[in-house]
């Protein structure tokens, strides 16, 4: 179990990467201009790949260089200039029905980040763990996901959903990196490469949603109910 | 060695329709191709389960496993996948859009083909991607008639399910991190692995992983709540395809559900997962009775009904025992079968009627005798009422219920059914004895054999699975029972 034997200096470095991780979704629950999720969305994805390249180091995993670098390529690269190629097409630049408020949105997003703790706590406290890096690897997983749901929930921009579903799986996927570095390399390097067409899949049907729909906002999806 | 070349044909077949479709792009090479590989898949998922004996068959350096379960869903896969393909050359051409044609086709075989591998992935990791992939390329199919409705429910249904479904790929994650504590930081996170170390790991993280696991392919199997992409999309899509995500997709979701259902059950860890796996069936009986009594549109109630249905199923899985697992299992055959059957109708009204709405459907039995006679054959059949197979399959999970600390699910799901029965026969009665209006008449009376053949090739066998359950099918379905909850009579 590699976070039972890390040495204080590791510890720390993960515990900053993670922490950035959480700030920048916070950056883009709180902001309203699409341009700024996705910044947000590649400087997460770098950090995430900076905490894979030190979790390889530390743990001597030599095959997490190899998913540092394609989440660099992938994650922080194509997937942020496949989006930015959809959003030039749109003709929206920001949300602009808002249901929350980006003030009111943080402060969910804090108490998230809250519950998170509680239930992280509570699963490490069963390994005895509590006072290692594990509690805050967990911590952030969860809240990631918890912040990831609140922005599909809230947003209404196709575009914005579409990030929030990669908040959801950069979540899942920081945390892995540091729970089980030990994951088979197959496994990891599929569902990067799954990511790569859920964001070609969401283009294509964005554009759908434009030249049938005529708009590509989903409060104006409203035929279907009952 | 015989089953190895049997899959390998099973899932070639719909590799190479693709493939096939995806150079030539004339429509009726399209179509026959498609055919032919849903016959060659059928043909071959056929024999798996006559050949196979009580022990899981692993191949390809151990990524695939096929076992009684595997074998039997893919049995129904496949036949979903062949009776669709028969359908779809009838329906696709009324739909008039021959150029586009070949896309469909590549498209509809590129889903079979994932439907039909994912129960077969012997890594978790991996039958979570094979899951995922089904939603990608179904999208696509839900998406095919181009207008505004279609697109929204296939925006609906790719945001919901991928969403819904990241919730496993959590759950999994902490299956795998749970299982570093006793296997060590590397392992291949297969099944029968899972299971094996499930009894040394830690109960709590184990119960909070199958939740997410549960809610996640939950999302997937349409049950409720999370069940609200599934009306949307199985009413928007083409009737093929409405048939392929009802009878085939459903199952396959729900193949990883149990199988992670047995792996709590290796860890003993008391009633509480099945508990949840029996609430949430009872609660999609219940919005599929609610949804399906109020319903207008005539696809979004076969929708409903496929909710209530998956429902039923969960039902069997989470009473457990002998009974429940092989009726569930038994239900899921016939469910297939039948909602076939019903999306095809369906469609065929909706065609020959040119609308979706109930109320403007009239006097069917007068212009369409044997197809109408047909479809409310398959109404009274899909309702749970002899002497079809359905009636059955749900009477033994009924009985499998019947246990003091299930009981209260068996009370609702009767009454659920009753209510159903009555909601759905009240829809059936307008369309066919209700009062016709001259602006009602159907704009097309003539259906191809296309359109019907299907039709009978489902209500027969569901006919005869209904009067008799033969006894090697009764031994077959109980032997997955005890090799999915071992220890458990």
């Amino acid at each position: 179990m590699l976070v039972q034997h890390l040495s204080p200096l590791a510890s720390s470095l993960f515990s900053l990467l993670a922490i950035v991780s959480l700030f920048l979704s916070f950056v883009m629950l709180g902001s309203r201009w699409l341009k700024n999720y996705l910044y947000a969305f590649a400087a997460e994805s770098w950090t995430i790949a900076a905490l894979s390249a030190a979790v390889g180091y530390y743990g001597s995993y030599p095959e997490l260089y190899l998913i540092a670098i394609l989440t660099v390529l992938f994650r922080g690269v194509l997937l942020p200039y496949l989006i930015w190629r959809i959003i030039r097409r749109l003709e929206v630049d920001r949300e602009i029905h808002e249901i929350l408020q980006p003030s009111s949105g943080l402060v969910i997003g804090a108490l998230f980040v809250m519950f998170a703790l509680a239930v992280s706590y509570r699963v490490a406290a069963e390994f005895h763990l509590e006072l290692t890096v594990a509690v805050l690897a967990l911590t952030v997983m969860l809240s990631m996901k918890l912040i990831g749901f609140l922005m599909l929930a809230v947003r209404h921009e196709a575009i914005s959903q579409v990030l929030g579903l990669l908040v959801l799986e950069n979540g899942i996927f920081l945390g892995s990196q540091i729970l089980v570095p030990g994951m088979p390399l197959l496994i990891e390097l599929v569902i990067l490469f799954d990511l790569l067409i859920i964001v070609a899949c969401f283009g294509v049907l964005v554009g759908y949603l434009l030249t049938h729909v005529g708009t590509t906002s989903t409060l104006d999806l409203k035929r279907l109910v009952g | 060695m015989m089953i190895g070349t049997l899959l390998l044909a099973l899932s070639i077949a719909p590799l190479a329709a693709l493939i096939g479709c995806l150079f030539v792009h004339r429509p009726r090479f399209c179509e026959t191709i498609n055919l032919i590989a849903a016959a060659v898949s059928f043909a071959c998922a056929l024999p798996i389960p006559f050949l196979i004996d009580g022990h899981a068959i692993l191949y390809w350096g151990d990524y695939v496993i096929i076992d009684r379960a595997a074998a039997w869903v893919v049995l129904c896969t496949s036949i979903v996948y062949f009776l669709a393909s028969i359908y779809s050359v009838g329906y696709m051409r009324m739909l008039a859009e021959d150029e586009r044609l070949y896309r469909f086709y590549a498209l509809f075989a590129g889903f079979a083909l994932t439907t039909l591998v994912g129960p077969l992935m012997n890594s978790v990791g991996i039958y979570w991607i094979a899951i995922e992939l089904t939603t990608l390329v179904s999208t696509f199919l839900v998406a095919f008639e181009r207008v505004a409705e279609s697109m929204e429910a296939a925006w609906k249904y790719i945001m919901v399910v991928s969403a819904g479904i990241s919730l496993a790929l959590l759950g999994t994650i902490l299956f795998y991190w749970n299982g570093t504590f006793v296997l060590g930081p590397t392992y291949q996170m297969t099944w029968s692995v899972l299971s094996t170390a499930a009894p040394k790991m830690n109960p709590v993280l184990l119960i909070l992983a199958f939740l997410l696991v549960l809610v996640g392919y939950g999302t997937k199997v349409g049950l409720a709540p999370m069940h609200s992409w599934l009306p949307d999309a199985h009413s928007e899509s083409p009737a093929p395809v409405s048939a392929m995500l009802s009878g085939a997709l459903l199952n396959t979701a729900m193949i990883g559900i149990v199988r992670f259902l047995g792996i709590t059950r290796a860890a003993n860890l008391g009633d509480l997962p099945q508990l949840v796996l029996v609430a949430f069936g009872a609660f999609s009986l219940f919005i599929g009775a609610l949804f399906i009594v109020r319903q207008q549109g005539i696809k979004r109630l076969m929708a409903y009904s496929s909710i209530e249905h998956m429902g039923v199923v969960a039902l069997g899985f989470g009473f457990g025992g002998a009974l429940g697992v092989a009726g569930a299992l038994y239900h899921m055959l016939n469910h297939s079968l039948n909602k076939s059957l019903m999306f095809f109708g369906a469609g065929n009204m909706m065609r020959a009627y040119g609308t979706k709405e109930i109320l403007e459907i009239t006097g069917v039995n007068r212009f369409f005798p044997t197809q109408g006679a047909l479809w409310l054959a398959g109404a009274i059949a899909i309702t749970g009422a002899p002497p079809f197979g359905l009636f059955l399959s749900e009477f033994t999970i009924m009985r499998a219920g019947l246990k003091p600390s299930y009981s209260w699910a068996v009370y609702v799901m009767a009454v659920l059914l009753i209510v159903i029965f009555v909601g759905f026969m009240n829809h059936f009665r307008s369309m066919y004895y209700g009062e016709t209006t001259p602006e009602a008449a159907p704009v097309r009376t003539r259906l191809s054999a296309w359109c019907a053949v299907p039709m009978w090739l489902s209500l027969a066998p569901l006919l005869v699975l209904g009067l008799w359950w033969p006894a090697g099918v009764w031994t077959y379905l109980t032997s997955i029972a005890q090799s999915l909850s071992p220890g458990v009579p």
